[in-house]
């Protein structure tokens, strides 16, 4: 249970901490760190100011600083509540707002308040009285959007990252919407104590999600393609560093080695020709070792002697001493980092290996068949897993390869729509656009494979209703 | 066998889905002795299920065979009893995501009706977080604690047999998330921001009918929430099947050059061409609810 103490501690932005900004339907991840400038919707500021406030506070931007917004002014109505009831004579003269583009910009110099600006325009327009209520409402919410500076700084989530990068950057996330990422993460009942394979391309955001989902209990093994995993999203979440000791990965060109049991992760690998250098350099770190140890006599003889001669030389051995030490400690560091990498392999390895994981949960930009094929072999009979795609057409593939292959039950291509609605007092109406499509997925659940069948045996398209028809038959 | 915990074994007492085929699936709770009537024959807990791994396959007395799945909440929303109107899984993904669910949330609900949505809040909140559920009606709440007691997860979740709207949910101050599926939501707005924490949390309410969304939209408001947003996710599915599409016959075409090799066709009227597509199917649900979701602030 949740302590009741009145502690905010948690609560508080704290210098280094990630955070997102927000203004309207717009968000923005940042760091907080001293002295930075951020931009962010046109406009610059420091976030210097929101260390010790709370989560969730906007700022007003002045010059550059960011100042804790007053409590909330409430909709400040125009006082003459005047208003007319229909548009018939309202004309679009183009005259009607009294006040010039420089005008504005003279106010905005003035350093006057996005409100009061608003306020200005309000008085100046002749046809604001003649508009319905409803269009008033409308303008000044229209110039709020327009004039008020001000940013809420929120903590990251799930829910605000996957609808900011789904804003920002959808390309980087194969226009994955954030209702799909939803789905996902249910469908693959994904939850603290498992054990779930992640194949992203979507910058660490997937991988972010299910993290988060798994409080930082059980494990996440990322398979990773090309030279490292791409986690610029996972750092967005912020998670305290105990999440990290369940994160994972593994290399996908090595997979095939961990299915076959070639797969080499002792100390003698990475690679032989990596390991020789490293000896050659031991060597080379030998030899001048040797050299030297007779050195520091000869130097002290020679300062002793006070001989004019030596300083040269000595500068000389101190140099190629330097250099010898720099090359050491480069190759150290780089012995250091490999014999890393070699135990992270070995970890992931470790747990691949049982091919007992409970999940499995894919969204890339690579054709998703080959990776599902690949990847479905390390799951636990009755284990869903869902894989993610921008395309119907390659999961349509996926279904058809699987339902030839056996070991999958309750196989559902399915897409959703995602509609957005306005609620107001006589205004309630779906939002005008919505989102022509967020991806596409398939979903199922492993099943022990039939030892019986002969692998590549020929089998019908869809063998499913056949084998119904049959068993109806004897029913 | 747990909701929220995976095991690989079948185990006396344990709430095990029987998939029968593509269409229908079964809950079955497995017990020493016990037997299942299936349309492909009986299945004997003690030799067919007990000891044997979540996934396999098992053979019936008449030779057909069915799988045995472990049970998850998305399972287990499709085979449930139903004794009220229950949610989705889409709906259900959408609301655990917006509510920012994750382990260690404290989260209040009402109602509890089948336990559909609860089932899928616990799995995502344990091992550390609680569920406050509150049903008015006493049969359902005494079955729900009942259910939460089989699938052992009663741990993470306190029932509570009240009015809602009338008494709250039984806690103050401490919850993150307010989920709300009741026929008038906003008489409750108060209560679930008088259960939720101080620093803030978020809710939801789903409501078929937009007039109840409207009177939600305006209490939440009124109360001082935030950030107040409506929508609506639909699901589609599509089914994948091979289609062939005839090709029409223009009769022979005299301009064509008829090649010496040119190998024998298929005759006309026979030419096709086929291909892998998806069809949706005849009729889709095209409206569950309306999901209203709040931010309250820090208070």
């Amino acid at each position: 249970m949740a302590d009741n103490t009145d502690d905010d501690s948690l609560y508080r932005i704290k210098e280094g901490d990630y955070v997102v900004l927000k203004r309207g339907d717009i968000f923005k991840a940042v760091q907080i760190q001293p002295k930075k400038k951020v931009i962010f919707e046109k406009q610059w500021f420091f976030l210097d100011n929101a260390v010790g406030q709370l989560y969730s506070s906007t700022f007003e931007i002045v010059s550059g600083i960011l100042q804790p917004q007053k409590p909330k002014n409430t909709e400040s109505s125009s006082d003459a509540k005047e208003a007319g009831t229909d548009n018939r004579n309202i004309v679009d003269d183009g005259r009607s707002q009294k006040l010039t583009r420089d005008d504005i910009e003279t106010l905005k110099e003035q350093g006057l308040k996005g409100q009061e600006i608003i306020q200005q325009l309000i008085e100046n327009s002749s046809t604001f009285r003649d508009k319905t209520e409803y269009a008033q409402d409308k303008y000044i919410k229209k110039k709020k959007k327009k004039y008020e500076n001000t940013v809420t700084i929120l903590k990251p989530s799930c829910r605000i990252l996957a609808m900011m990068y789904h804003g920002r950057e959808p390309g980087k996330i194969c226009h994955l919407r954030y209702d799909t990422l939803a789905q996902m993460l249910t469908l693959a009942n994904i939850h603290a104590g498992s054990k779930v394979l992640v194949f992203e391309t979507c910058a660490g955001l997937v991988l972010g999600s299910v993290m988060e989902r798994m409080g930082g209990y059980g494990s996440v093994i990322q398979m990773y393609p090309g030279g490292g995993p791409v986690r610029a999203g996972v750092e967005s979440f912020g998670f305290p560093t105990h999440f990290h000791d369940m994160l994972h990965e593994f290399p996908i060109c090595h997979v095939n080695a961990l299915l076959a049991g070639t797969l080499d992760t002792t100390a003698k690998d990475p690679s032989a020709a990596s390991k020789q250098s490293s000896m050659a350099a031991e060597e080379e770190q030998n030899q001048p070792e040797a050299e030297q140890q007779g050195s520091p006599e000869e130097q002290s003889m020679d300062t002793n002697s006070g001989a004019d001669g030596g300083h040269n030389q000595e500068k000389e051995e101190r140099e190629k001493e330097e250099r010898e030490k720099r090359k050491e400690a480069r190759a150290e560091e780089k012995k250091v980092k490999q014999e890393e990498k070699r135990k992270k392999l070995a970890a992931a390895a470790a747990l691949l290996e049982g091919r007992n994981a409970d999940g499995l949960v894919i969204a890339s930009r690579f054709h998703p068949c080959p990776v599902l094929m690949g990847l479905l072999k390390f799951l636990s009979p009755s284990r869903p897993f869902v894989v993610y795609s921008q395309y119907k057409e390659p999961l349509i593939e996926c279904y058809t390869k699987l339902k030839e292959q056996g070991g999958t039950v309750n196989l559902r291509l399915t897409d959703t729509w995602l509609r957005h609605y306005q609620v107001l007092p006589n205004r309630t109406h779906p939002v005008l656009l919505m989102s022509g499509g967020g991806g596409y997925l398939l979903s199922g659940t492993t099943v022990a494979t039939d030892r019986s069948k002969p692998a590549g045996s020929q089998r019908a398209e869809e063998p499913a209703p056949k084998r119904l028809k049959l068993t109806d038959t004897e029913g | 066998m747990s909701f929220v915990e995976y095991s690989d074994l079948i185990q006396d007492g344990d709430v095990a889905i029987v998939y029968l085929n593509h269409e229908s699936m079964v809950p079955v709770k497995v017990q020493q002795g016990a037997q299942t009537q299936t349309r492909y024959g009986v299945i004997r807990h003690s030799t067919d299920l007990i000891g044997q791994r979540y996934g396999s396959k098992v053979t019936c007395s008449k030779g057909g065979w069915v799988y045995v799945l472990h049970p998850t909440p998305e399972l287990w929303t499709v085979t449930l009893p139903h004794r009220t109107q229950i949610l989705y899984t889409t709906d259900i993904a959408t609301i655990t995501m917006m509510l920012e669910l994750k382990p260690g949330s404290i989260v209040c609900e009402s109602g509890t009706g089948s336990g559909s949505l609860s089932h899928a809040i616990l799995r995502t909140i344990a091992p550390t977080g609680h569920l406050h559920t509150v049903e008015f009606h006493q049969q359902r709440a005494e079955k729900a604690a009942e259910e939460f007691k089989e699938h052992r997860v009663d741990h993470l979740v306190t029932v509570r047999n009240q009015d809602v709207c009338k008494e709250g949910f039984g806690v103050t101050g401490v919850a993150d998330a307010v989920f709300l599926d009741i026929p008038s939501p906003w008489e409750a707005v108060r209560h679930a921001k008088a259960a939720m924490k101080k620093q803030g949390g978020r809710v939801c309410s789903f409501s078929p009918c937009i007039e109840q969304v409207q009177r939600t939209c305006e209490a939440l408001a009124d109360q001082g929430f935030e950030e107040i947003s409506t929508l609506e996710v639909l699901l589609r599915v599509h089914d994948v099947r091979t289609v062939s599409l005839p090709l029409p016959d223009f009769g022979p075409d005299p301009s064509a050059q008829t090649q010496p090799d040119s190998t024998e066709k298929t005759p006309p009227g026979q030419a096709s061409v086929s291909l892998k597509t998806t069809t949706p199917p005849r009729e889709i649900p095209g409206h569950t609810g309306y999901l209203t979701f709040a931010t309250k602030p820090r208070t």
